[in-house]
């Protein structure tokens, strides 16, 4: 699984309870949608860690890494980069 | 305190009337154990449960007036009965009772439906007027005392509580889609609105007349009210204001100590409770009884405060630990009392505090509910105010930082950080003058359970949007009162009413014959507080600062400094043990048992139960969702299915609570 499904996957499963792709598109803002509240930002931050395997440094809690599926997989891409 | 329950028809004669009153009023037991009375004639029938706390040989209801021709039911208390007595036998009448029920009859004779307007004091009143042929109910004026109602052509029923309507008509027992809806974004179903999809509820401070030729008719008596912007008088000083207040909450709690049996507090730990027990002891009186609940888990636990306060005040405390089992167990039998779906399991523990209560033969508690909405107490007042100054600079990186000082409490807080807290508060931001703009991050929060609903029940409900929805019904007037004053309004009409007062306050201490009293709801107070400017209640980012004032150098300097912490009470956690669903938690939340109620989408659910049971649920929103889908299908199980085992709780209070082990109640 590639790592936007996985993460797309999360998303769905873990903030919408749903499998259902349509539920939620990869630019929708997912804070002002309240698909992610304030305790599911540290949901997400768990699973980037455990699942994907990289490390949330302090200063990069911020919303532009974190607002859609689309920045997060820029994110965990240029983590991998790095 | 007590039950009532009775029906009206000015067309066609009840059939087997006394039968019908009998299996009513049988379902109420828990709010009157003490006996039952009844009134039936050709087009009108009323009957009592009785919990005797005034006037304990004499004041058996039906309670009327000389000739007879006026009769009431009545569950609460006049608070000012004596002083009303007083002036009503100066005015000529004559009373055969030293019950404070009497006082509503003659008050009846002398000023017709406004004698609501003459009482002190929380009640559910039903007053049949055999010469006009009339019947009147009414409801005080902030909603302590429930007051439900069912119509079906001609006929009317009411009673205390929604089963005592099921026993007269099994086929209301269906749930409502909007009440399930509503409550789901705002705690609970906004009043006429009930869970039951025929009955409704009497809103507070308001009056229902059936005339003699059936015609019926609500009129609103009281609301809360606030100065127009503008238009507050010239402030006294602060410190005659404070005093002023500290009088008034001596005589508020005067009035409500009232009563032929002892009266025992709640300590909370909070101020508020420990303001209404300070005021409750009585010079040469017997030692005060005080009561609290604890917690295992040191996040929900005040205990050090309340045993600070019960050392201060020299009371005989009692204390109930709470663990998340103890709720797990209890769940169904609070579901059964407070007849509504729950997004939080807070009010558990305070019945199993009631119960405690009981079984130190204790029947009546003040409590410190009510300061919070009168005096500004709430984060959500705080919130607001940050945020709409915030709106008159919305580029302000400093503004929203403000918000990081509520909060401190939580172990996942909102505003842990900085960039979140911007992002998530930002919402709404443009529309700082709207009357909901408060409330709005916390029911959009709520509100995220609706996507649990099965399509069916989104069907039913069409497209509704809840927040909008709400500001609709809210009166025109609140758009000329101060922010904090419309943040007040419609807290104290939402969360006050709707879930405080019933769900957890009424419900859960009738639950087990325990009747509340609340000092900080007396009307004077609410009417004292309301016209004070909003910078006395909200003093920066002081709460309740007025409050504090007035019983400077009474209390402890930390309780009466100490910032407001919300009770609550651990909630999915309390469902599973091991990582295992309670046994009636995994039938009722399994898919096929999902299915077959409707009312919720079995998939969605069926995840939000794995991501419980991997104890990966924290935050308000999951934890809210899982609460209130059990509990609506508790709902359904007790009500519309009508399952006798779960409801044997009804019977034997204990069969529920069995495990409340004895040693987990600790006296001193």
């Amino acid at each position: 699984m590639d790592e936007r499904r996985k993460i797309k996957s999360f998303i769905l499963q873990n903030f919408l309870f749903t499998d259902d792709d349509a539920a939620v598109s990869d630019s929708d803002s997912l804070i002002a949608r309240g698909v992610i509240d304030s305790t599911g930002i540290l949901e997400l931050i768990l699973f980037l860690e455990e699942s994907i395997g990289i490390k949330v440094q302090e200063d990069e809690m911020v919303p532009s890494n974190f607002d859609s599926i689309d920045s997060i997989v820029s994110f965990v891409a240029r983590r991998a980069g790095s | 305190m007590c039950g009532i329950a009775g029906f009206v028809d000015m067309e066609r004669r009840v059939a087997e009337g006394r039968r019908q009153l009998e299996l009513m009023i049988h379902t109420l037991s828990h709010r009157g154990p003490d006996g039952y009375g009844f009134h039936l004639d050709d087009c009108v029938g009323l009957a009592h449960a009785r919990l005797s706390i005034i006037d304990l040989s004499t004041g058996d209801q039906p309670i009327r007036n000389e000739n007879g021709d006026c009769l009431v039911v009545f569950n609460g208390e006049i608070f000012n009965y004596i002083e009303l007595r007083a002036s009503l036998e100066v005015a000529g009448h004559r009373f055969y009772t030293r019950s404070d029920t009497e006082v509503i009859v003659h008050l009846y004779e002398e000023y017709g439906d406004n004698f609501v307007a003459h009482l002190n004091g929380q009640f559910a009143i039903a007053l049949w007027d055999s010469t006009r042929r009339r019947l009147v109910l009414a409801r005080d004026r902030v909603g302590i005392r429930p007051l439900f109602y069912m119509e079906r052509g001609t006929r009317l029923w009411f009673a205390s509580e929604v089963k005592a309507l099921l026993a007269a008509d099994r086929r209301a027992a269906r749930l409502a889609p909007e009440g399930i809806a509503q409550t789901f974004c705002f705690w609970s179903a906004i009043d006429p609105q009930t869970a039951f999809q025929d009955i409704k509820s009497l809103p507070p401070g308001h009056v229902l007349t059936v005339e003699a030729s059936g015609t019926r008719h609500t009129r609103q008596y009281w609301d809360w009210q606030f100065p127009e912007v503008g238009s507050f008088p010239a402030a006294q000083s602060i410190d005659e204001t404070a005093m002023q207040l500290r009088g008034l909450l001596r005589d508020a709690v005067r009035l409500q100590l009232r009563a032929d049996v002892p009266v025992g507090a709640y300590l909370s730990g909070g101020l508020d409770s420990a303001i209404i027990a300070s005021l409750g002891i009585q010079p040469n009186g017997p030692r005060l009884r005080t009561f609290s609940v604890s917690f295992s888990d040191a996040e929900f636990d005040e205990s050090p405060y309340q045993q600070q306060m019960a050392d201060f005040l020299g009371t005989d405390h009692s204390t109930v630990r709470c663990r998340p089992s103890d709720i797990g167990a209890c769940f169904p039998q609070l579901v059964y009392h407070a007849e509504a779906p729950l997004l939080r399991t807070a009010a558990a523990p305070l019945m199993l505090l009631s119960r405690a209560v009981r079984e130190h033969g204790i029947k009546v508690v003040l409590t410190g509910e009510g300061a919070d909405e009168v005096f500004g107490g709430y984060d959500i007042f705080k919130e607001a105010k940050i945020r709409r100054f915030w709106a008159r600079q919305p580029a302000s990186r400093w503004r929203p930082s403000l918000l990081g000082r509520l909060y401190g409490y939580l172990d996942n807080s909102p505003v842990d950080n900085a960039g979140m807290t911007r992002a998530f508060f930002e919402r709404g931001l443009s529309n700082a003058n709207g009357a909901t703009f408060a409330h709005e991050p916390r029911w959009t929060t709520s509100a995220s359970s609706l996507r649990f609903l099965s399509t069916g029940m989104r069907a039913s409900l069409g497209p509704w949007t809840p927040i909008a929805w709400y500001a609709h019904q809210l009166p025109v007037t609140v758009a000329h009162i101060s922010p904090m004053a419309r943040d007040q309004y419609v807290e104290a009409h939402t969360l006050l009413a709707g879930y405080l007062l019933s769900s957890q306050g009424d419900r859960v201490a009738m639950a087990n014959s325990v009747e509340g009293r609340y000092p900080f709801l007396d009307h004077r107070v609410i009417e004292f507080g309301n016209a004070l400017p909003d910078r006395y209640k909200l003093r920066g980012l002081k709460e309740k600062y007025i409050l504090r004032r007035a019983m400077a150098g009474m209390l402890p300097d930390n309780i009466l400094n100490r910032i407001k912490q919300p009770y609550r009470a651990p909630d999915n956690e309390s469902f599973f043990q091991a990582g295992q669903p309670l046994e009636y938690v995994a039938d009722l939340m399994s898919g096929d048992r999902i299915r077959a109620a409707g009312y919720f989408d079995a998939g969605a659910v069926g995840r939000l139960l794995d991501k419980c049971r991997a104890g990966r649920v924290r935050g308000f929103a999951n934890n809210q969702a899982f609460v209130g889908i059990l509990s609506t299908m508790l709902l359904d199980e007790l009500f519309v299915r009508g399952n006798t085992v779960l409801r044997s709780g009804h019977e034997r209070p204990d069969a529920l609570t069995h495990s409340l082990s004895t040693d987990s109640l600790v006296s001193d």
